[in-house]
């Protein structure tokens, strides 16, 4: 394991890291369809979870590692949610663009 | 077996009590009245049994029923006791409370809410066994406060009247500031002796170890309590407006049982107020301040009610002065005496109401002798009684008063037989306005007059025989009463040999009642004298017939200061808060009206704040580092 990281370094899986919550991020802010809104925190939640290997790796320690099983078994959990109420809003309103599911205004 | 006969005494009225409030409306009236009636008989007949077995055997019996409070070292149980002094009450209770239910079925047969008036009756002398019966001075407090209750329901139990309504609130208000005092003292005695027990505190003030001043407090604040109940100086006034009720009612609690609560109580703590003779000399002088002022008053009313509430007050007071020489045998003989003559005065006063058909303004009365020929002769008997004639009842426990009185003190011998003076006056003036000369109602009322059904002059009679006799429970020779009540008394009282001096004093006594009726007599039978309208007194009169102002007096030390806080609360305090606590509610108001204009249901947005929030923690983040 050790190897992996010597030949490619820390930096560059933060930076990897960085970029990919960044797409996340700018992915929900930009686009509007429900469920590229939803892949977005997917790409966020992994990239965490790629950071929490790397460093566990670095400091060889199994917890970061552990941490990713939690993480992943909440984020399927999420999605399954997600996209059940996202079936259901599309069954009721013909439509998964967020601008229009405006429902809730207080 | 004796438990669950005294069970049943103290548990049958108040049977009565539930039938009459959950099955009343579904009954006849006369049904109501029965049950009403054979409860309390019931319990009558318990008390007769008890008696003739004390009398045997001479034993008490007490008995505690259940653990009631138990706290550190408190304990108090909930006992009943059965000795001399409460089955001497509860003699008189049921049997007269007995009678008055009787004469009650007719004199309420008119009325729509006869089950509610028996059922408050029932309850009322539950409550009054339940005064009387108990072993401590908690079990008491549950009667005193629960006798107070039934006198309002009943004094406003015609409520459709405001005054009467009113009527019931000050007798309810009066009472609550003595049984303030009342609860002061038995917190007091609790603290002191950790018991509440009658024979216990007995045996605690036995073994010498007391606080004195501690023990001068308490005796003082029951003394309050018994002002409140009794009727005594500063607290008086609720009794004459207490004759709103039916007049029943003022038959049985404002003048037979309810009203000697205080005297009751007292004679069963005598031991305590052996100990404080400053507090005793307190009572004795507002006992007779009581009598003097409440007899003086009743001179001039002209309601007959309000003359017999008035004389009711007195001779309350001439009990308290014996209470106050120690001479609780003594008050205790009035009471009983008085409980017969007053209560067939109350009930004859309601004979005539009856007749007159709720007429009881003397003014419009006169000639009823040949009418209401029962009514008349048992007033007459119980009027001869009260102003102390010999040898009917009053005669007896008055001279006694007196005697002790004389020994005790000259000025206060005076000033009883003043008092005793004016209540010959009164009572004769009631007689002879009420039934001598000619009658001065109206024509319609005097077509309807009438002498009352058998239901009414059967208990007058009775009383009437009683006010008769009664003396003989205590006559001068054997004091059987005396020596009755030797066992519950801490020191004994010595009854008077009859001597020169006690014969000279009843004469004086005599003397002086027959002053007081030739006095009567020449005003207002020999002269005919008529009450001049309320208007047309003046001068010290008006001062007596408008009850020396006492009631106004109160109403500007107390009543006025009380009403102007409240006004001052209501309309400046009360806005000024009101409009504090609308502002606070208008500004969370206006707060949420702008922060729910960001729930604009965008999830775009929601999004966006979401990230400028994580950015925004970010940033904290490396900052804080």
């Amino acid at each position: 394991m050790n190897n992996i990281l010597n030949q490619i370094g820390i930096e560059n899986y933060i930076f990897l890291s960085v970029l990919l919550f960044c797409i996340g991020v700018f992915g929900v802010l930009y686009r509007r369809n429900a469920i590229i809104v939803l892949m977005s925190i997917e790409i966020m939640l992994n990239a965490v979870n790629l950071l929490f290997v790397a460093f566990s790796t670095y400091h060889q320690d199994a917890e970061g590692q552990i941490f990713v099983f939690f993480s992943m078994a909440v984020a399927a959990a999420e999605v399954a949610v997600g996209l059940a109420i996202l079936v259901s809003i599309f069954r009721n309103l013909g439509s998964i663009d967020i601008d229009n599911l405006k429902n809730l205004k207080g | 077996m004796e438990t669950n006969l005294a069970l049943l005494l103290l548990l049958s009225p108040f049977v009565g009590f539930l039938f009459n409030t959950f099955f009343g409306k579904k009954i006849s009236k006369g049904i109501a009245g029965v049950i009403g009636t054979l409860t309390v008989l019931f319990s009558f007949l318990i008390t007769i049994c008890f008696f003739t077995q004390l009398i045997q055997s001479g034993k008490n019996f007490e008995i505690s029923l259940f653990d009631w409070i138990s706290v550190g070292n408190l304990q108090i149980d909930f006992g009943i006791v059965l000795d001399q002094l409460s089955l001497l009450w509860l003699l008189f209770v049921t049997g007269i409370g007995t009678l008055i239910h009787v004469y009650s079925i007719s004199y309420m047969h008119e009325d729509e809410n006869m089950a509610k008036f028996f059922a408050y009756l029932n309850l009322f002398i539950f409550f009054m066994i339940t005064l009387v019966i108990g072993n401590n001075l908690l079990v008491m407090f549950i009667g005193w406060e629960g006798v107070g209750l039934c006198s309002y329901l009943l004094i406003g139990f015609w409520y459709k009247n405001q005054a009467y309504n009113d009527a019931a609130k000050k007798a309810f208000i009066m009472n609550r500031i003595g049984d303030l005092g009342f609860l002061i003292g038995i917190f007091i005695l609790a603290a002191q002796f950790s018991t509440l027990n009658y024979s216990e505190i007995q045996l605690a003030i036995a073994s010498g170890k007391v606080n004195t001043t501690a023990l001068g407090i308490a005796a003082l604040c029951l003394f309050i309590g018994a002002t409140g109940k009794s009727a005594q100086m500063p607290l008086y006034t609720w009794l004459p407006d207490a004759m709103a009720g039916p007049t029943p009612v003022s038959a049985l609690i404002h003048a037979a049982t309810m009203v000697t609560a205080g005297i009751f109580m007292i004679t069963r703590l005598n031991f305590l107020f052996d100990l404080t003779p400053e507090i005793q000399n307190v009572i004795a002088i507002v006992g007779v301040i009581t009598a003097v002022l409440a007899a003086s008053i009743g001179l001039l009313q002209n309601d007959i009610k309000k003359v017999l509430a008035y004389s009711t007050v007195s001779q309350l007071g001439l009990m308290f002065l014996a209470l106050g020489m120690g001479a609780y045998t003594v008050a205790v003989f009035h009471v009983i005496t008085h409980a017969f003559f007053k209560a067939c005065l109350f009930l004859g006063s309601g004979s005539v109401i009856h007749a007159l058909h709720g007429e009881q303004d003397m003014r419009n009365m006169g000639g009823l002798r040949k009418v209401m020929p029962v009514t008349f002769w048992t007033m007459l008997i119980s009027t001869l009684a009260i102003a102390g004639i010999f040898p009917f009842a009053g005669f007896w426990s008055k001279d006694e008063i007196l005697l002790a009185a004389f020994e005790h003190n000259k000025i206060l011998w005076f000033l009883a037989s003043v008092a005793s003076i004016m209540t010959a006056f009164y009572m004769f003036r009631l007689m002879y306005l009420t039934f001598f000369r000619e009658f001065r109602g109206t024509e319609e009322q005097r077509k309807h007059l009438h002498e009352s059904p058998a239901l009414i002059t059967m208990p007058l009679v009775v009383l009437a025989l009683l006010a008769t006799i009664g003396g003989i429970i205590n006559l001068p020779g054997s004091f059987w009463l005396n020596h009755y009540l030797e066992p519950v008394l801490a020191t004994k009282h010595h009854a008077h040999s009859l001597g020169t001096q006690e014969f000279m004093l009843m004469g004086v006594a005599l003397a002086g009642a027959i002053i007081g009726i030739v006095w009567a007599y020449a005003k207002y039978l020999k002269q005919g004298f008529v009450p001049k309208e309320d208007d047309a007194i003046s001068g010290f009169n008006k001062i007596i017939y408008n009850k020396y102002y006492i009631d106004e007096v109160y109403t500007a030390l107390v009543v006025s200061p009380i009403n102007a806080i409240s006004n001052f609360s209501r309309e400046t305090i009360e806005p000024q808060l009101s409009k504090l606590i609308f502002s606070l509610g208008t500004a969370a108001n206006a707060i949420g009206s702008q922060g729910r204009k960001l729930q604009n249901g965008n999830i775009g947005l929601y999004l966006f704040m979401f990230v400028l929030g994580i950015c925004a923690i970010i940033i904290y983040l490396f900052i804080a580092q």
